[in-house]
């Protein structure tokens, strides 16, 4: 595609700007940033990628990779500024889904240690996994808020603490796993995945792609059972302290 | 008190607050072993605060809590609260049937509940042993207030903490519980410290009585205080009838 179609195709644009102006929807403006942004922001992208992928450095992977984890942190954090010290509970999960998904693909020889496999792979992982931190912190904090008495009264008959609080974390952890489960369900049948249309877009054999696919969807599978049973387990016990009472808060 | 006992519960000069708000005063004072105790006192005096603090469930801020002549720090927390149980105000209920309910305090020991057994407690508390499949959504409030005192008393404990367990209960229910808490505290020597609302419950069932006001202890004494007590501010809530 030359830039010159590529400007062409801002008549996608132009249709919802005439749209929201006639029918005064208002969102002209929230239009207008969001292609701007849309453009500047993945032309950066593309070039940094190319940038990375010519030089092939295992440092700036590192650097792409780290820089994707500190911009999830900082999202998915936000959700969960109840629980104390969730931002380094957020990273470590993001780095270890990180590492143990990047381990066993690179580790069996399943994808190439290529910035291209990497980075694009750790894009999907890391969003993923920040995506199911937000679900999950989400789900837990109004778990917790809304069956406290039924957490003080398993403490008042002598449960722990992990006793106490294991009906809201494990359905916490269930809610937020089910959209990626359900997801996969359906897949292929209404819509075809983005990432996979892009690749036969491409040229690339659809049987190729949807090997792919799979197994990317296998992998988010990991991703999203592991990070919200890692955060889970690291997050349930700052609700409590060391005489194993519900930390009071106003 | 001038009477002779031995405490079950010490507290000493204790204070509790949360987010700089002052819920507890210097309270210090016993309860007396193997006696029923009656708090009484105005919504908000800190009734519950304080029965929280006698099972571990909240500590003091300052001051010094001793079950029988131990500080309650030297507890473990879950062998506190199996000692000294609680039947808590809002008789929260874990989604399930009342068997579930009842074996729960077993099962959180890792052991099973003997469906025998938790038939005759729940007919103990006045429940038909029908009850015990059924789901507790479907039970009424003062059905579920007698699940929640059973449920307390699956764990034997010595001293047994009871916070308004009759509100919900008609006048028939509420004379079996009070005669099955009595039996209780005379069988088994359990102490027993009982908040209640109702000032003529307080009476009847109470040997010794404090009544609490904006989180202070402002009189003790053996029940009959409440016919007349000291304390102006005490005569004008007992005066104003149960709220
Ligand atoms: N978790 C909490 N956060 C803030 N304030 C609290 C909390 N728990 C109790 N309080 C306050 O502490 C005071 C005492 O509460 P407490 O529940 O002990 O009163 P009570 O004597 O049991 O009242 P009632 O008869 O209505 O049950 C009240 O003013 C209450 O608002
Ligand atoms: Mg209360």
């Amino acid at each position: 595609m030359t830039y010159l179609t590529l400007s062409i195709t801002l008549i996608f644009v132009v249709i919802p700007l005439v749209l929201s102006k006639t029918l005064n929807l208002g969102l002209e403006r929230d239009t207008i940033i969001a292609t701007v942004r849309s453009i500047i922001q993945l032309l950066l992208v593309g070039f940094i990628l190319k940038f990375v992928f010519d030089s092939e450095s295992l440092l700036y992977i590192f650097l792409m990779v780290t820089l994707m984890i500190v911009a999830a942190t900082h999202n998915a954090r936000n959700k969960g500024a109840s629980i104390k010290g969730i931002t380094w509970k957020v990273a470590v999960t993001l780095i270890f889904v990180e590492v143990l998904t990047q381990g066993i693909l690179i580790g069996l020889n399943i994808t190439p240690p290529t910035a291209q496999y990497i980075i694009s792979i750790s894009g999907m992982v890391i969003g993923n996994s920040m995506v199911l931190s937000i679900l999950f912190l989400n789900r837990f904090t109004a778990e917790v808020e809304s069956h406290q008495d039924e957490t003080e009264l398993v403490l008042s008959l002598g449960g722990t603490p992990k006793q106490a609080i294991h009906t809201q974390l494990i359905n916490s952890i269930k809610a937020s796993m089910i959209p990626t489960i359900e997801s996969q369900k359906t897949v292929g049948l209404v819509q075809l995945p983005g990432m996979m249309s892009g690749q036969i877009i491409a040229g690339a054999d659809p049987i190729q792609a949807v090997q792919f696919q799979l197994l990317i969807m296998f992998l988010l599978l990991t991703t999203a059972a592991v990070t919200s049973v890692m955060l889970g387990f690291l997050s349930y016990p700052t609700l409590f302290n060391q005489r194993m009472q519900l930390i009071q808060k106003s | 008190m001038t009477t002779d006992y031995k405490p079950a519960i010490h507290f000493n000069h204790v204070d509790y607050s949360i987010d700089g708000n002052k819920i507890l005063r210097g309270i210090t004072g016993s309860f007396p072993e193997g006696k029923i105790t009656t708090l009484v006192g105005p919504s908000g005096a800190g009734k519950t605060t304080l029965l929280k603090l006698c099972n571990g469930l909240l500590s003091p801020e300052s001051g010094e809590i001793y079950i029988k002549d131990k500080g309650i720090d030297s507890f473990e927390p879950v062998e506190l609260r199996r000692k000294v149980g609680i039947a808590l105000q809002s008789a929260p209920m874990v989604s399930g049937t009342v068997y579930k309910n009842l074996a729960l305090p077993v099962e959180l020991r890792g052991e099973k509940y003997d469906k025998k057994e938790a038939e005759s407690l729940l007919r103990d508390v006045g429940l038909d042993e029908k009850f015990l499949d059924r789901k507790v959504t479907d039970l009424s409030g003062g059905q579920q207030q007698k699940v929640s005192i059973a449920r307390t008393l699956v764990n034997k404990p010595e001293i047994l903490l009871l916070d308004e367990i009759t509100s919900s209960l008609d006048r028939t229910s509420l004379k079996e519980m009070e005669e099955l808490i009595t039996l209780i505290n005379r069988k088994y020597g359990t102490t027993i410290i009982w908040i209640t609302h109702n000032l003529q419950q307080a009476l009847d069932i109470g040997d010794y009585t404090w009544v609490m006001m904006d989180g202070e202890v402002v009189e003790t004494g053996e029940s009959k205080l409440l016919r007349s007590p000291a304390n102006d501010r005490v005569k004008s809530f007992v005066q104003g009838g149960a709220q």
